[in-house]
This record gives structure tokens, C-alpha cells and sequence, in this order.
């Protein structure tokens, strides 16, 4: 048996305990008391041991075994948090996520082995058990528990002949030497399971019998019935009377299936004797130093504990595994599953019901509006069926922004600026594609508000501002967009110091500086490679995050805007449409083409007179409801030969933004979902034109972009 | 370098000389009066003409989009792309929907289809390239068959966009 196929599982598991850990750990810095939080993390701690210990990754579940044991110390109210040690088990974290990083791609957790960390883990559980009577057992087992761990392993680098450890009693002894009298052979051997074997209890077993069908087995290390319970490692050791050879012996043990290999040598009684004279204790010391010094030579000095030994042992046995690619998959709510499944038995009674019509067909009038009513209702099932697709395919934004208060927090010590996190709307839900996108953008805005906007201490004081710095990202739906809001009450875009730099560059020249707006200027951070911060730091300064952030983001079709006041702050603005694949859009059509509008940018349709159009600097407008609103003639823009001018005309206006336009369209046709298509990659000159759709009656319509328009 | 290009094209069938002359099918297309060939490789599909969508604020030698089995396909003219007189549709126009690595499949629109001929190497001409003369630059070499003269296009300068 084979545990790659929990892989998936396992990496997904883990994501969300270290989330759940991370998340927790900043509360308990916060609030350092709440017993709900020290549990918490105690449990995800421990599972996420459990976890790691089944996969068979070592390094993880030693690490996060001395996390727990912390943990545990810390329920027991035997040791107290402190700053450190928060920012140890930050650490740890990091490590954690390191390990999955590189499970992720190669399927094993690479060879660092954390040391540091766990000697500082240990330090911490150290630091208060003198103080603490109680903490000692748990102190102690561990201690027992280490031990054991390295006896287990110890001796299979020592050429592997566990058996020779195996204690033999008077009775024992004396069978022994009875079966030499008679001619037969003793041999002690050692058999190896290999580390993938999940059940090796009965892999031992096939084992046992193999064995007992050529000889006798006299003693096994552990013993039979410790082996039937699975207490023991990846290796057990036999002693076994026999009448045939150690080569047919060996053959058979190790013809049984996820056997690694099996080692074995006669028994000499009196080698034996002296071997089981000694005391136990100090053979797997003994043994374990040896461990400890063997692997030295492919790992760092193994000093800290003995348990660097069974693990670097692991990695060394292990098989270089092929790269397993991981399928990016999708939790979905078991009742999202259970209306598609209903929608999709709505479809076929759709589908029943149509046929049932065309094959009775008697008169043509009542088959024809039971005809209407079932493509009406086949309708209404399929946009239904389109909601609850997307449906499965939208999680929340939460999975993203969980990790950006631990960012915060990290950000704030390397920094030494005081700063706060404050989010809303981790619930807004976005496609999987789009979230799984959207982090690294995020991040770079928030480092940049963090070092970039935000002022030290001292001079927000000066200023009159509060000393902590704070940070909003608000996240909402807006239409068939969502909008990502990340807001700073820092210093805001200096955009004299911006315009200089620009002409510094040479990104522009002083007199294309002259004639541009605030607004334009600002939008030459977004070029790569500028950067306007004075120094470099590690945090951000080298000017590859906004080009990056810019990038990104319209490759998932959105936008990314700033506003920004000096001295008083900047706000990003992001802009990602809801879905990428199937809109809902209102079709017009302009002098004799059909093109389709995306319908979450359309505010409201209206009827003009020809009379009520003004002219303001030489552009006709129309006044609405209040507003003064820009009308973009689509024929013109389109280079559509123009009909005569009619009376009325219908406006469609369309927002962007906080900006509003009226397209001028020669008629409605009505509301349609349309499969986006694209252009290919002959066409992409047109900005107004976002893509292509294909109609019922098989002819393309153009997507018209709304938002380029205006 | 899409001469380059075409030039590698033709050297390894010169290469190919030790074993037999290998041989390329080409379609035969028309245009006005002139015979062109395609190499077969690059050809997806022939479809009749159908309704083509104008596509705005594009060259005016891409004649729009077509629907081709639900997929959105360009359209171009390649009359036009050599600065001859705008296609006329007749019984006889078609649409060779071409297959290209960078640029994806896209549709060319040609008079007629005539056939398919087999063309070895020894029957192509490379051409001498005359910088001035933009027709001319889509063509990568002639080849010479029983019924005369085949102007071989060179696709990647045809769909190319023009040096801005």
C-alpha cells in the first residue's frame, strides 16, 4: 500500500491546520489567557503531528510534536506565553510551511531538519520545568520517548543486525544449544519493512510464516504479540532453529511483499551470551551514538538531539520519488453538489418532456405553447445549472487574507512601524483561478502601504496623526465585479518626487511632465522597474511589485486603480470580474450589427430626445437625473456607416467606476448569457472590443468592453 | 526572419537529397489570375464562405471573425493583404482556415480552390527577394508543375502583422 494517494488530502489538510495555527497563535499574542485558543491550537498541533507521522514525514512530526508538547505545557498553565515565544512558534510555522512547500512539489520534506528550532522549542519546555514540579513526566516521556526512537533506528546502520540485541533467556540458551548438538542451524536474522508498508503488522505475519514453514522460530525481537499490535519500527529480528540454510531463509522473508530486505548471520551462543550480559541500557546508547555519528556526513553535526538521527536515516533510505504533480482541487459544499445533481434531473425531465411533445404532437396549436413552456422552463434550468457551476467554483476570498495579519505582524517588527490590520468582507467569493491569483498581488500592495506609506512612529506624531499606522482591505461584490480595497492612512503618493524620478529615468521628459495630470503621473509607478523608495529594503524597494501587481491582475481581466492624497493616505483599488467564462449580457444592435454589453456594467437603459442632448466643449452630453453624462455614439466609434438620425434614442448607461457614459445603440435586442470567446491572437488591437460570442443562430457578436469606452 | 524561416524550411529538403527527393503537397489556390500554393501542412480545414462579423479598428485587410464549429476564428483577405482589388464573393470563394503555432488557427479568404499537387524540391525555385515589392515578400518560393507557375505563399509573412 501506497500513501501517495492521501498526498492531496494531506497537503490540503496541512494548509488549513497551519492556517488555523497561525491564525490562533496571533490571537493568543493578543491574548495570551483564552483557553479556547491554547486548545485550539493544541488540537490542530496535534493532528497535524498525527497527520505527518501517518505520511511519513519525520522531520514535520518532530517538529510539531515539540510544538505540541509547548502547547501542552501551556494548557497545563506550566509555562507562560511569552513575545519569544510566539515568534519561535512563528518560526516553526514557517518551517512547517517550508516542509509542505517542498512536499508539494517533490513529495518528500527535503532534509532540513529544524534544528535550531527545536532545540528552542525544547529550551522554552526546559526554561519553566525547573520551575514546575508537574511538567517533568511529560518531560521525562519525551525523554524515553527519544530514546526509544533512537534504539529503533540505531542499529540499522550498524550494518543492520538488530538481532544480535535480541536477549535470550536460560530456557532460550539451552534450546539453542541442544538444536547445535543435533546439527541444525541457529541463525538470528533481521528483516526490513519498507517505510511505505501501512500495514506492516501483517507483512510481519507473512513474514512469520514464511519462516515457520522452514524452521523454528525460537524468539522474536519485539515479541509476537507487540509485532501483531504494530509496536515496533520498520524492522523486527528473529532468532530461528532450522534444518535448511540462512539464503532460503532470507529468500523467503524477503519474497513476502514490502519486505525492504532481510539480514542474518548464524548464532554464535557465546557471542550471544555476552551481548545479552550487557546491559540493555547501555547497547542502544551505545548504539545510539553511532546513529548519530554514521548520518553526520549528510546532514549538519548531529548534536542536538538523537532524533536527528532516525531522520536524516529516513531520508536516506528513501527512494528519490518521481514528482507528483497535485491536482489543484476544490472543497465543495455537499449541498452545492446536491442542487447541481437536482438541476441535472430537472435537465433530463426538460429534455423527457420535449420529446414526449414532438412524438404526440396532435394539434399543432396546444403542442406549440407546450413547446414555449417547456423551452421556458428548460431555460430557467439551465441558467439555474450556470449558477450553481460557478457556484461550486467560487470560494470565499477568506483563504487568501487569512495570512496577511501574520503578515502584518512580521511586517510591523522588521519595519518598527506600528501598524494594524483591519479587513472586511473575507466572505465575498470569488472563481478558485481568481483566488488562487490574487494573494501575491495583495501582498504587494499591503507591503508597499506598510513600507512605503505608512510613517514611523515619530513623525505620524508630529503629524497629528495616531501613532499606529492603520491598514484597511475591505473586499465586496459590486455587480459582476469584486472590489478589493486596500487602504493606508500613511504619507500618500508623493507625486512631485514621483515626476522627478520619472524625468530622472528618463521615463519621460520634462515637458511630457508638464502636461500630464496628477493622475497620470501616478500611473507611471505602475511601469516596471520604478520604484520610488530611497532605500532598498527587503520588504519592497525594488520596484518589481507594482508592475508585477499590475500585470497580474489584468491577466485575471480586472483593474487596479490608486487614489492617493499626500500626507494623508492612499487607497488601491482592485477590480476583478465575478466570473471569467459566462456573463449575462444585454444585446444590442448598432446600425446593422449585434454587439453584446456586459450587463454588470450597465447602470440603466433610457429614451432621449434628440433635443435634450447638449453640447459642453464641443461633446454632447445629457443631463440625468442630476448628472451630466458623456454620450459616446457607438456607430461612430465602431466606424459603422450611420442610418439616419432618428428622434429618440436609446442610451444605454454604463458605468465605470464611479464614471458614467451613455452609449448610443440603435436597438435592444434583450438580455442573453453569453460564453465569452477569445479573438485569437490576429485581433487583439481592438481595446473596445473584449471578445466574441457565438449566438443561437450560429453568427459572432462582439463583446463591446464598457469600460474601455469610457 | 520569417525569411529565415522559410529558407530553413527549404534547406532541409535540400538535405533530405541522400534519400529520395522529398516531395510537398501543396493546394493550388486562385487569386484573380494568379495560381498560389499552400503548403498542406499548414491547412486546418476549407470551408465555404459564410457570414463574416466585422471586426472595428482593425486593418482593413481583416475581414472579421467566423464562427467555425464554436470556435471564433479571424478572417483575413489576402487579396487585400497584397494590395489587389477587394475579394468579389462568387460560388467558387472559400475559406482556408490555416493552422499557425504563434497565432492560432485563422481563416484566409481565396477566389477558388483548385487542387492538390505534389511538388520535389527540384521543381521549386527559390525566389529573389525584392525589399520594394510587399507581394512579393509573401511569396517564399515558384514552383513548377505541369500547368504552369505556382507562386508558393509564405505564410508567416502573410498573417504576420506588418513592422509598425
Amino acid at each position: 500500500m501506497d500513501v501517495s494517494q492521501y498526498l492531496e488530502i494531506f497537503i490540503d489538510e496541512t494548509k488549513e491546520h497551519l492556517q488555523s495555527l497561525n491564525t490562533q497563535i496571533l490571537n493568543l499574542e493578543q491574548d495570551a489567557e483564552n483557553m479556547d485558543t491554547i486548545n485550539e491550537i493544541f488540537r490542530a498541533a496535534h493532528s497535524l503531528k498525527g497527520m505527518a507521522g501517518t505520511m511519513g514525514y519525520k522531520r514535520m512530526q518532530n517538529l510539531t510534536h515539540d510544538m505540541e508538547n509547548v502547547f501542552s505545557e501551556v494548557r497545563n498553565g506550566n509555562i507562560k506565553v511569552k513575545a519569544n515565544m510566539i515568534d519561535i512558534l512563528f518560526q516553526c510555522l514557517d518551517a512547517l510551511e517550508e516542509y509542505l512547500d517542498t512536499i508539494q512539489s517533490t513529495a518528500d520534506e527535503g532534509t532540513n531538519e529544524n534544528e535550531h528550532l527545536i532545540a528552542a522549542l525544547n529550551k522554552i519546555l526546559k526554561g519553566e520545568d525547573g520551575a514546575d514540579g508537574d511538567a517533568t513526566p511529560a518531560k521525562e516521556a519525551k525523554k524515553e520517548e527519544a530514546k526509544e526512537e533512537a534504539k529503533a533506528e540505531a542499529a540499522a546502520p550498524a550494518s543492520g543486525d538488530n538481532w544480535t540485541k535480541i536477549k535470550l533467556g536460560d530456557s532460550e540458551r539451552s534450546v539453542i544449544a541442544e538444536a547445535q548438538a543435533q546439527g541444525k542451524n541457529v541463525f538470528g536474522m533481521t528483516v526490513f519493512i519498507q517505510d511505505s508498508c501501512i500495514l506492516k503488522a501483517a507483512r510481519a505475519f507473512l513474514v512469520f510464516k514464511a519462516v515457520e514453514d522452514l524452521g523454528e522460530i525460537l524468539v522474536s525481537e519485539p515479541s509476537a504479540q507487540d509485532i501483531e499490535d504494530e509496536k515496533f519500527e520498520f524492522d523486527f529480528s528473529l532468532i530461528v532453529i532450522t534444518e535448511h540454510e540462512l539464503d532460503e531463509l532470507i529468500k523467503a522473508a524477503s519474497a513476502v511483499s514490502e519486505i525492504d530486505h532481510a539480514v542474518g548471520a548464524p548464532v554464535s551462543l557465546d557471542a550471544q551470551a555476552q551481548e545479552g550480559d550487557e546491559p540493555a541500557e547501555e547497547a542502544s546508547e551505545e548504539h545510539a551514538k553511532e546513529a548519530s555519528e554514521e548520518p553526520a556526513e549528510e546532514t549538519k553535526p548531529a548534536v542536538v538531539s538523537p532524533k536527528t538521527a532516525p531522520a536524516a536515516k529516513q531520508d536516506a533510505k528513501k527512494p528519490a520519488a518521481g514528482k507528483p504533480v497535485v491536482n489543484r482541487t476544490v472543497r465543495v459544499d455537499i449541498e452545492k453538489l446536491d442542487s447541481l445533481m437536482n438541476l441535472v434531473s430537472e435537465l433530463i425531465i426538460a429534455k423527457n418532456s420535449l420529446v414526449s411533445i414532438t412524438s404526440n404532437s396532435e394539434s399543432e396549436v396546444s403542442s406549440s405553447t407546450q413547446f414555449n413552456e417547456q423551452i421556458e422552463y428548460l431555460e430557467s434550468v439551465t441558467t439555474n445549472l450556470h449558477e450553481s457551476v460557478m457556484k461550486v467554483r467560487m470560494v470565499p476570498i477568506e483563504s487568501v487574507l487569512q495570512k496577511f495579519p501574520r503578515m502584518i505582524r512580521d511586517l510591523q517588527k522588521k519595519l518598527g512601524k506600528q501598524m494594524e490590520l483591519y479587513m472586511t468582507g473575507e466572505d465575498t467569493e470569488l472563481d478558485r483561478t481568481v483566488v488562487d491569483e490574487i494573494g501575491d498581488p495583495l501582498m504587494h500592495l499591503l507591503r508597499n502601504s506598510a513600507d512605503h506609506g505608512l510613517e514611523s512612529a515619530e513623525i505620524r506624531k508630529e503629524r497629528g496623526k495616531p501613532e499606529v499606522g492603520s491598514i484597511h482591505l475591505d473586499a465586496y461584490q459590486d455587480g459582476n465585479n469584486v472590489v478589493i480595497d486596500v487602504k493606508d492612512d500613511g504619507n500618500g503618493i508623493d507625486v512631485e518626487a514621483v515626476r522627478d524620478k520619472a524625468i530622472e529615468r528618463g521615463i519621460i521628459t520634462p515637458e511630457q511632465a508638464e502636461n500630464m495630470s496628477d493622475k497620470d503621473i501616478i500611473d507611471l509607478l505602475f511601469l516596471p522597474s520604478f520604484s520610488t523608495a530611497k532605500k532598498v529594503t527587503d520588504v519592497s524597494g525594488r520596484g518589481v511589485g507594482l508592475d508585477v501587481v499590475k500585470s497580474k491582475i489584468e491577466s485575471l481581466s480586472g483593474e487596479v486603480e490608486v487614489k492617493s492624497k499626500l500626507g494623508v493616505g492612499s487607497t488601491w483599488t482592485i477590480r476583478l470580474p465575478l466570473t471569467l467564462a459566462i456573463i449575462q449580457a444585454l444585446m444590442v444592435i448598432v446600425g446593422n450589427e449585434k454587439y453584446a454589453i456586459s450587463l454588470g456594467s450597465i447602470q440603466t437603459i433610457e429614451n432621449i430626445h434628440k433635443s435634450d442632448i447638449k453640447l459642453v466643449q464641443a461633446k454632447e452630453v445629457i443631463h440625468l437625473r442630476g448628472t451630466v453624462i458623456p454620450l459616446i455614439r457607438l456607430d461612430e466609434v465602431l466606424d459603422i456607416p450611420q442610418e439616419s438620425e432618428k428622434d429618440d434614442l436609446i442610451v444605454c448607461i454604463v458605468k465605470k467606476g464611479d464614471k458614467l457614459a451613455g452609449l448610443v445603440v440603435s436597438e435592444l435586442i434583450g438580455q442573453q448569457e453569453i460564453v465569452i470567446k477569445s479573438l485569437g491572437k490576429l485581433i487583439n488591437k481592438c481595446k473596445f472590443i473584449s471578445g466574441a460570442t457565438i449566438l443561437g443562430d450560429g453568427e459572432v457578436a462582439l463583446i463591446l468592453d464598457a469600460n474601455a469606452l469610457i | 526572419m520569417d525569411e529565415l524561416k522559410v529558407n530553413d524550411a527549404l534547406t532541409t529538403t535540400e538535405d533530405g537529397e541522400n534519400q529520395v527527393h522529398e516531395v510537398i503537397q501543396f493546394i493550388v489556390i486562385k487569386i484573380g489570375d494568379e495560381q498560389y500554393g499552400i503548403n498542406i501542412k499548414y491547412i486546418d480545414n476549407i470551408v465555404r464562405m459564410q457570414n463574416i462579423t466585422r471586426v472595428p479598428k482593425v486593418p482593413d485587410y481583416i475581414k472579421g471573425v467566423i464562427n467555425l464549429r464554436g470556435e471564433v476564428i479571424p478572417v483575413m483577405s489576402l487579396r487585400l493583404k497584397m494590395g489587389l482589388p477587394a475579394d468579389e464573393e462568387t460560388k467558387a470563394t472559400r475559406i482556408i482556415i490555416i493552422k499557425m503555432e504563434q497565432q492560432g488557427n485563422v481563416g484566409i479568404v481565396v477566389d477558388e480552390v483548385r487542387e492538390v499537387v505534389n511538388l520535389d524540391d527540384t521543381c521549386i525555385e527559390k525566389v529573389s527577394y525584392d525589399g520594394h515589392d510587399e507581394t512579393q515578400n509573401f511569396i517564399s518560393g515558384i514552383g513548377k508543375d505541369g500547368n504552369g507557375l505556382i507562386s508558393l505563399l509564405d505564410l508567416n509573412a502573410v498573417i504576420q502583422e506588418p513592422q509598425a
